[in-house]
């Protein structure tokens, strides 16, 4: 673990955020802060693969994430969950870095994946989106065939011989579940695919490149309940080998996916912990009216 | 909240539908407007069909019999009605009771012999019109069109055939003659010409030595002697080739065919000047259209004649072709690189909206103005440099410090390149972020997203910009009347000697063609016609290039298809 140099630290949390100095990695201990040890992360959790640590999010002077910390756990489904505008996209677009493309954004707080910080200047931020893939809200595949869409990412870093491309883009579509409705077409524009079709697409694209955690954002918002549930159980098969963040605000989709929840609310985290208690137990009262459709 | 529900009222009767006589005579205003547009542009293209194409038609030869007892031979090209004022009472009135008088143009041809290729007749003159079927018409290669009969067919003085024979004979000769007179052109456009392009590059190699010398280098004898012997032995070799064409020139000319004009003055044309030899009056409509497509050929693929007023227009077509073909080649990258860097890399903000509204305003400049500056920054400003630079031993003869076709192409690309930003920025902001951004998460840079997602999905907006430069390009006469564009070059821009590109040559233009043509020739009735047709061809050249663009970016287009993403 290398650490970074403090004059790159300060440029890079002109958030002002609270920095942690302790980087403990894949202990399962609840994490210590500096200002005791945080609710939201639950001791319950085996192998954290990414730390969120005291995060903060300004979009120019409007603060969307106050000091948000939780751990999320290798090869398991965390959901996210929170009403529209509560911030849940864009602590996910946080993991990888996709909000560094937005203009005025600031960051205070820390991100660890396997224990080293994410926004550390030394680290190469291409490297960390190809270990960290995600899937949008609204399905976005590139203007190519659907062979050239999931081969994109293999040829990007270095993967140029035809075959392997072959194995590749059919083990990728196979592990999307799109393999036999696509096999006899793949050289056919991928803008032709329906709705559902077009975001196991880019799934298929997104573990082609084979990271080791992928990022969904209300991946399902956009389709109808069959396509909805043929994802639904890709992720379910996609959990043996990612760990996989999830963004819904369907409360059955969270309930029926995932392993872990977060409930978010006004860019606060109001409660982590297995769904299953937040679900029937859960401790806060927002979250309690949230899950039970009293709001949202 | 309680709701007040809305007075119904007295139920109120739904009226009839009130006349709205403003919105009507709009409607009808518009579609008249767009008709109209409609109507001009099938009208010009129809006149320019009409006009160029009917003149490659072969109609029938008349013999005119006249009261004054002369007789004229000639094409019927077009009548009309005299509108003089009458002199007298009584003409009046014979004006009244038989219509006005009318006349006819003839083309007559025999230049040589009228000095005029047309002639008014007055209809009142007329006595006899007939069409003999042995009027013979000859295509020739100076002087323009001959009408008349054939007398006799010679050859060294003495006479070979008469009558029909001596005709038989003369179609017999016209495809040995042809054969010959390329056997002529390949010789001068082939070793002739390598020899002059050789014997050129040891005169430069000499003033090279001779410069080097005179700035202190040692003398260069054995240099010298081995361009002096290469000489020689290039100039004997040249000597021979121009008695080999000499010989040849004298093949072409030995028989020679005698013909009677209308007003009985005989004529005797070398049988190798006769390009076409008909009878008009005996063809069938299958003759004529055989010769309709030769000349059709010929027009499109030969190079002009008789300073342009007769022959083809290769050379003009070639011309335009290629310089708009160089000009799409720098255009298009840089007026993609340019927009690339003010939609994707560039902070967006005044200065930039600035940088916008000046490229904007560019494509409103006169194009004249582009003329100007391309003279006076690329021909004197870069061509005078590198002339001095790399060429000083041409001085004073300028290489590149003169106007060519390259010069030609820069100046057109300076002035469609703002159409190629606007088109292709507005490409690329039609490329969804989400787009962009799903190639990042994939760990692309930005430089990998641009090239590989944006610009292939931005790739038709920038065809756009590709076809509205060509169009563009291609209508433009003004700036290049400074930058390169003449009447007639010597030689076309690519050939076989090396570098076969030769972006310094001067190079012909349709639309400078037309002009020259059509406003620049001493015999305007003659040439008119092909004022028509090359415009047509032009009209037709530009259609051409920009579907090509077109079914490249349906092409994309259906590639990417069109779904909504
Ligand atoms: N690009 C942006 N620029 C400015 N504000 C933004 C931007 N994206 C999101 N926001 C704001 O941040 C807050 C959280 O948004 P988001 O993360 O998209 O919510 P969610 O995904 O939970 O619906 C919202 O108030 C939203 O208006
Ligand atoms: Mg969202």
């Amino acid at each position: 673990m290398t650490t970074p140099r403090p004059g790159e630290r300060e440029r890079l949390f002109q958030g002002g955020g609270r920095m942690p100095d302790l980087h403990a990695s894949g202990s399962g201990v609840g994490l210590p802060t500096r200002h005791g040890v945080d609710p939201a992360i639950d001791s319950d959790i085996a192998n954290p693969l990414l730390r969120v640590e005291a995060l903060e999010l300004w979009y120019g002077s409007n603060q969307a994430l106050h000091g948000i910390s939780f751990l999320i756990p290798e090869k398991k489904i965390t959901a996210l969950i929170g009403p529209s505008g509560c911030g849940k996209s864009t602590l996910l677009r946080c993991i990888n870095r996709l909000n560094d493309l937005v203009d005025g954004v600031r960051i205070g707080g820390d991100i660890l994946f396997e224990g080293r910080s994410i926004y550390d200047a030394e680290l190469d931020v291409n490297q960390l989106r190809r270990r960290i893939g995600m899937v949008f809200q609204k399905s976005n595949p590139f203007p190519k065939s659907i062979y050239e869409n999931v081969a994109y990412g293999p040829r990007l870093h270095g993967t140029t011989q035809k075959a392997r491309l072959d194995e590749l883009v059919e083990s990728s579509l196979r592990g999307a579940a799109l393999w036999e409705e696509v096999k006899d077409r793949l050289h056919d524009s991928a803008l032709g695919l329906s709705g559902g079709q077009q975001q196991r697409l880019c799934i298929a694209r997104a573990i082609a490149i084979e990271p080791e955690v992928i990022l969904f954002d209300e991946p399902c918002s956009a389709l109808d309940p069959v396509a909805t549930a043929k994802i639904e159980d890709l992720m379910y098969d996609l959990k043996s080998r990612f760990t996989i963040v999830i963004v819904t605000h369907n409360m059955q989709q969270a309930a029926r996916v995932s392993d872990y929840t977060a409930f978010l609310y006004l860019g606060r985290l109001v409660e982590y912990g297995p769904t299953t208690r937040i679900f029937t137990k859960p401790e806060k009262r927002e979250t309690e009216d949230y899950v039970m459709g009293r709001f949202g | 909240m309680p709701r007040s529900e809305p007075n119904p009222g007295p139920a109120r009767p739904l009226g009839r539908r009130r006349p709205d006589p403003l919105g009507t005579s709009l409607t009808w205003l518009s579609g008249a407007s767009l008709a109209l547009s409609l109507l001009l542009i099938v009208g010009l293209l129809v006149l320019l069909a009409a006009q160029g194409l009917g003149f490659f038609w072969q109609g029938p030869v008349h013999q005119l019999q006249l009261a004054d007892g002369t007789r004229v031979i000639g094409e019927i090209t077009a009548t009309e009605t005299v509108r003089a004022p009458a002199n007298s009472e009584a003409e009046a009135r014979r004006i009244e009771e038989e219509g006005a008088p009318t006349r006819t143009q003839l083309k007559i041809g025999n230049r040589d012999l009228y000095g005029l290729d047309f002639r008014w007749i007055d209809d009142s003159d007329i006595v006899d019109s007939t069409t003999p079927a042995d009027l013979v018409m000859i295509e020739r290669l100076e002087w323009g069109a001959f009408f008349g009969r054939l007398r006799e067919l010679r050859a060294d003085g003495r006479v070979l055939a008469t009558g029909e024979d001596a005709w038989r004979e003369v179609l017999r000769l016209l495809p040995e003659k042809a054969k010959l007179r390329r056997q002529v052109r390949d010789l001068e456009k082939g070793e002739i010409g390598d020899i002059n392009h050789e014997l050129e590059e040891l005169r430069l190699a000499e003033a090279r030595i001779q410069r080097a010398e005179a700035q202190g280098a040692p003398p260069d004898d054995a240099a010298r002697a081995r361009i002096a012997a290469r000489r020689l032995q290039l100039e004997s070799r040249s000597e021979a080739l121009a008695v080999e064409r000499a010989r040849l020139q004298t093949l072409l000319d030995r028989e020679r065919a005698v013909f009677v004009a209308g007003d009985g003055r005989s004529k005797e044309i070398g049988a190798g000047q006769i390009l076409r030899a008909l009878r008009p009056n005996a063809m069938t409509t299958l003759d004529r259209l055989g010769v309709y497509a030769g000349r059709v050929a010929e027009f499109l693929f030969d190079d002009p004649r008789e300073s342009n007023t007769e022959g083809g227009i290769f050379p003009a077509i070639f011309g335009t072709v290629l310089m708009v073909f160089l000009m799409t080649f720098v255009v298009t990258p840089l007026g993609v690189l340019a927009a690339l860097y003010l939609r994707e890399y560039a902070v967006q903000g005044t200065t930039v909206r600035l940088v916008r509204i000046a490229v904007n305003n560019l494509a409103g400049v006169p194009s004249i103005v582009f003329g100007m500056f391309g003279l006076s920054f690329f021909v004197y400003l870069v061509g005078g440099s590198i002339d001095r630079l790399f060429y000083p031993e041409m001085a004073p003869t300028p290489k590149f410090g003169t106007g060519g076709i390259l010069w030609a192409a820069l100046t057109l690309a300076l002035l469609t390149v703002p159409v190629v930003i606007v088109a292709t920025e507005e490409g690329l902001a039609a490329v969804p972020r989400i787009m962009r951004e799903g190639s990042m998460a994939l760990g692309a840079t930005k430089l990998e997203t641009t090239l590989r997602v944006v610009v292939p999905a931005a790739a038709p907006g920038i065809l756009t910009g590709m076809i509205l430069a060509i169009a563009r390009a291609a209508g433009e006469v003004a700036p290049l009347m400074i930058v390169g564009m003449v009447k007639l070059a010597p030689s076309l821009p690519l050939d076989h000697h090396f570098p076969h590109l030769h972006l310094d040559r001067k190079f012909m233009h349709l639309g400078f063609h037309i002009y020259d043509v059509g406003f620049q020739s001493p015999n305007v009735e003659a040439t008119r016609p092909l004022v028509f047709a090359t415009a047509f061809f032009l009209v037709l050249i530009v259609t051409a290039m920009n579907l090509l663009a077109i079914s490249i970016r349906n092409h994309l287009r259906r590639k990417y298809a069109t779904s909504a993403v």
